[in-house]
C-alpha cells in the first residue's frame, strides 16, 4: 500500500502510438491500432461502472454512514460527545501512545532500512520476512503475547507486582502492543525507496572524507524525507486506530486506560452510536488526511 | 503493504558483494535492527512457544479441536475465503480500470482504495454494522429479500471484504502498469479477439499478483478482529472466528486454551506469510524491471 511507485502517473504515451512514426501507411492508423488494445466501449463503460459502484458501496457508503450518524442528533450531541471527559482522556491517551511509538518505529525503520538497502549480508531476505511478521499475526495474538509476558501469571508478573510496576494494563502495555502492530511500517516504506536511489552518493560522500552522521544528514536523509514522512503517518495512523492489540492489554478503565477505539467500542455498545460515531469521525479525519498525505507527498518525490 | 517485497528484488540497482563497504554503521544498524526486533517481536513470539509447551499433548488436541474452536476456525477460513475470491474479482476490474481507462476523478477513487488501511478497523466495524443491520441503509432493502446482512456469515463476509479490497488491487496494479501493449497488438495483429487475449494473454500473467493478494487479503482476514466482532453478532459455532475466540478465552481467564487457539492460528500465519513471500520472490525473478 506504502508503495509510492503506484501512485506515479501511467506513460503518457503508449507504445502504440510510436508505430505511426515507424510504419508509414501500411499499417493501420492510431485509432484503429487503439482499437485492437483496448475493449469495445460498452465494456469499457460496464467495467468502469462495476469498478465504482464497487468502491461505492466498499469504501464510501462508510464513510458517508459516519458522519451522518455522528451529526444524527445535531451538532450539540456531536461536541458534547467530543468534549465527554472520558472522550478527551480517550484522545489524550492515544495522542501520547503516537507519540511514543511512532517515533521508536521511525527510527528502527531508518536503522533497518540502512542495513538492509546499503550493505549486502547473508540472511538479507530472511530479515525482511521477519520484519513482515507483525503484518500477519492476528491482533489479538500480539496483544495476548504481552499479557503473557508481562501479566499477573506471566514471565515477569510477580516480579513486576513486588516492584509495583504496572505494565499490562497501563500505558506501557498499549504502548508495547502499539509498537508490535505498527513496527515495519515506516521500514517496509524506506527499503525500496532507498534500494533504486543505490548507495553512490553516500559512496561519494564518504570518498569526500564526510563522517557517517554528516552523510545520513545531508545526503541520504534529503534524499528519503518524503518516504520518510509519509511512512511516519502511515504509522501514525495505525497507532492511532489500533483496536485489537491494544483492546487486550489495556483493560478498559474508562477515563484511564481507553484509548480512542476502546473508547467508542464502550460507547457503542452502551448504545449511545452519535457519540460512538463522533468519536470515530475524528479517526476518519486522520484517515482522509493519511490518504492526502500519501498523494500530496507521492507527487512531491515525483 | 507487504505488496513492496515483489519491488524489493526488482531493483535494477543490486548490491554489491559487500565483502568490504566504505560506508560506515552496518553493525550499528544490523544490531540495532536485531536487537529491537528481537525484543520487540521475537521474544515476545517465542513466549506463546513456551507457554504452550507447557500443555500436554493431550490437552493441546483436546483444545484445538473442540467442537466450537473447530466451527470458529471453519468459519474464520470459509468466510475468509469467500472474502478474498470477491477482492479477486472486483479488484482485478478495478486494477484494470485504473490503469487502461480514463475517467474524470480517477485520482481521487485511486486514492481511495487505500481507506482501508488508514481507517481504524473498530471505526469500519460500527459503521458497517449501521448500514448492514436490519434499520441500516442496505440492511432495510436486504433484510424484507430475506439476506441477514449483518450478525450473519454474510456480515463476517463484508467486514472482511472491506479490510481485503485495497491488497489485490495495490498487488496487481503495478504489475499491470509495468506492462506495454506490444503483445496483445501482436495477438491483435494476429487475429485473436479480445477475449482471447485477455484470458490467453494478460489473465495467466495476472495469476501470481491475483494470487499474492488474495493470501495477503486472506492473511488479513484469518486475523481480522476490530471489524468483525461489531457485525458478527459472535454467536458460538455460527458466527464466531477464532480470534474473537482467543477473545473469549483470555476473558475467561482460559490461558492455556488461548495459547493453544493462538498457536495454531500462528502456524497458518506464518505458513501464509512464506507462500506470499515465496510467490512474490517468483514474479520479482520472473518480471524485469522496465
Amino acid at each position: 500500500m506504502t508503495d509510492t511507485s503506484l501512485l506515479t502517473e501511467q506513460p503518457k504515451s503508449p507504445p502504440h502510438t510510436r508505430r505511426k512514426s515507424m510504419g508509414g501507411g501500411l499499417l493501420p492508423s492510431a485509432p484503429q491500432s487503439r482499437a485492437c488494445t483496448t475493449e469495445s466501449s460498452y465494456v469499457r463503460y460496464l467495467l468502469i461502472a462495476a469498478a465504482l459502484g464497487f468502491i461505492a458501496l466498499v469504501i464510501l457508503l462508510p464513510l458517508a454512514a459516519v458522519f451522518v450518524q455522528a451529526f444524527k442528533r445535531g451538532a450539540d450531541v456531536y461536541l458534547a460527545a467530543l468534549v465527554d471527559p472520558d472522550a478527551l482522556a480517550a484522545i489524550r491517551l492515544t495522542l501520547v501512545t503516537a507519540a511514543i511509538a511512532v517515533p521508536l518505529n521511525a527510527i528502527f525503520g531508518i536503522a533497518a532500512a540502512w542495513c538492509i538497502t546499503k550493505f549486502s549480508f547473508r540472511g538479507k531476505q530472511w530479515l525482511i520476512t521477519m520484519m513482515d511478521l507483525p503484518f500477519s499475526i492476528s491482533p489479538v495474538i500480539a496483544g495476548f503475547l504481552f499479557i503473557l509476558i508481562f501479566g499477573s501469571n506471566g514471565w515477569f508478573g510477580e516480579w513486576l507486582d513486588n516492584q509495583n510496576i504496572r505494565i499490562v494494563f497501563a500505558l506501557p502495555g498499549i504502548v508495547l502492543a502499539t509498537l508490535f502492530v505498527t513496527f515495519p511500517f515506516v521500514a517496509r516504506e524506506l527499503i525500496p525507496l532507498m534500494q533504486t536511489q543505490g548507495i553512490q552518493e553516500e559512496e561519494a560522500a564518504a570518498t569526500l572524507g564526510a563522517s557517517g552522521w554528516r552523510m545520513f544528514w545531508r545526503v541520504t536523509l534529503p534524499n528519503i524525507k518524503w518516504g520518510l514522512l509519509y511512512g511516519i503517518i502511515i504509522c501514525n495512523a495505525r497507532a492511532m486506530g489500533e483496536f485489537g492489540a491494544v483492546s487486550v492489554v489495556s483493560g478498559h478503565i474508562r477515563g484511564e486506560t481507553n484509548t480512542m477505539p476502546l473508547h467508542i467500542e464502550i460507547l457503542y455498545n452502551e448504545y449511545q452510536f452519535s457519540a460512538a460515531f463522533a468519536v470515530s469521525s475524528l479517526l476518519v479525519c486522520v484517515a482522509l488526511l493519511t490518504i492526502a498525505a500519501k498523494h500530496w507527498l507521492a507527487r512531491k518525490e515525483d | 503493504m507487504t505488496t513492496q517485497s515483489a519491488h524489493l528484488d526488482r531493483s535494477p540497482i543490486k548490491p554489491r558483494k559487500a565483502s568490504y563497504s566504505v560506508l560506515p554503521g552496518f553493525r550499528f544498524t544490523l544490531g540495532y535492527t536485531l536487537i529491537y526486533m528481537s525484543l520487540l517481536v521475537l521474544i515476545p513470539l517465542s513466549a506463546i512457544v513456551l507457554k504452550s509447551s507447557e500443555l500436554t499433548w493431550g490437552e493441546f488436541w483436546s483444545t484445538v479441536l473442540d467442537d466450537r474452536v473447530i466451527a470458529a476456525y471453519r468459519i474464520s477460513f470459509i468466510v475468509s475465503c469467500a472474502a478474498g475470491l470477491l477482492n479477486v474479482c472486483f479488484g482485478l476490474i478495478v486494477a484494470w480500470v485504473l490503469v487502461r481507462y480514463s475517467f474524470p476523478g480517477k485520482r481521487w477513487i485511486d486514492g481511495l482504495i487505500d481507506l482501508p488501511f488508514a481507517l481504524p478497523t473498530a471505526v469500519a466495524g460500527i459503521a458497517l454494522t449501521s448500514i448492514y443491520a436490519e434499520n441500516g441503509w442496505i440492511g432495510q432493502l436486504l433484510y424484507p429479500l430475506g439476506i441477514q446482512s449483518a450478525y450473519s456469515q454474510i456480515g463476517i463476509m463484508i467486514a472482511l471484504t472491506f479490510i481485503g479490497f485495497p491488497f489485490v488491487v495495490r498487488t496487481v496494479q503495478p504489475i499491470l502498469e509495468q506492462w506495454g501493449t506490444e503483445v496483445e497488438e501482436a495477438a491483435a495483429t494476429l487475429g485473436a479477439k479480445r477475449w482471447a487475449v485477455f484470458s490467453r494473454i494478460i489473465f495467466p500473467e495476472l495469476i501470481p499478483p491475483l494470487l499474492t493478494g488474495f493470501a495477503l487479503a486472506f492473511a488479513r482476514g484469518i486475523g481480522e478482529y476490530g471489524s468483525v466482532v461489531f457485525i458478527s453478532g459472535n454467536m458460538p459455532y455460527k458466527t464466531e472466528i477464532a480470534p474473537l475466540l482467543i477473545m473469549t478465552k483470555l476473558e475467561q481467564y482460559e490461558y492455556a486454551a488461548a495459547t493453544a487457539i493462538a498457536l495454531v492460528l500462528l502456524v497458518i500465519s506464518f505458513v501464509l506469510l512464506f507462500i506470499i513471500n515465496f510467490i512474490q520472490w517468483r514474479i520479482g525473478r520472473r518480471v524485469m524491471p522496465h
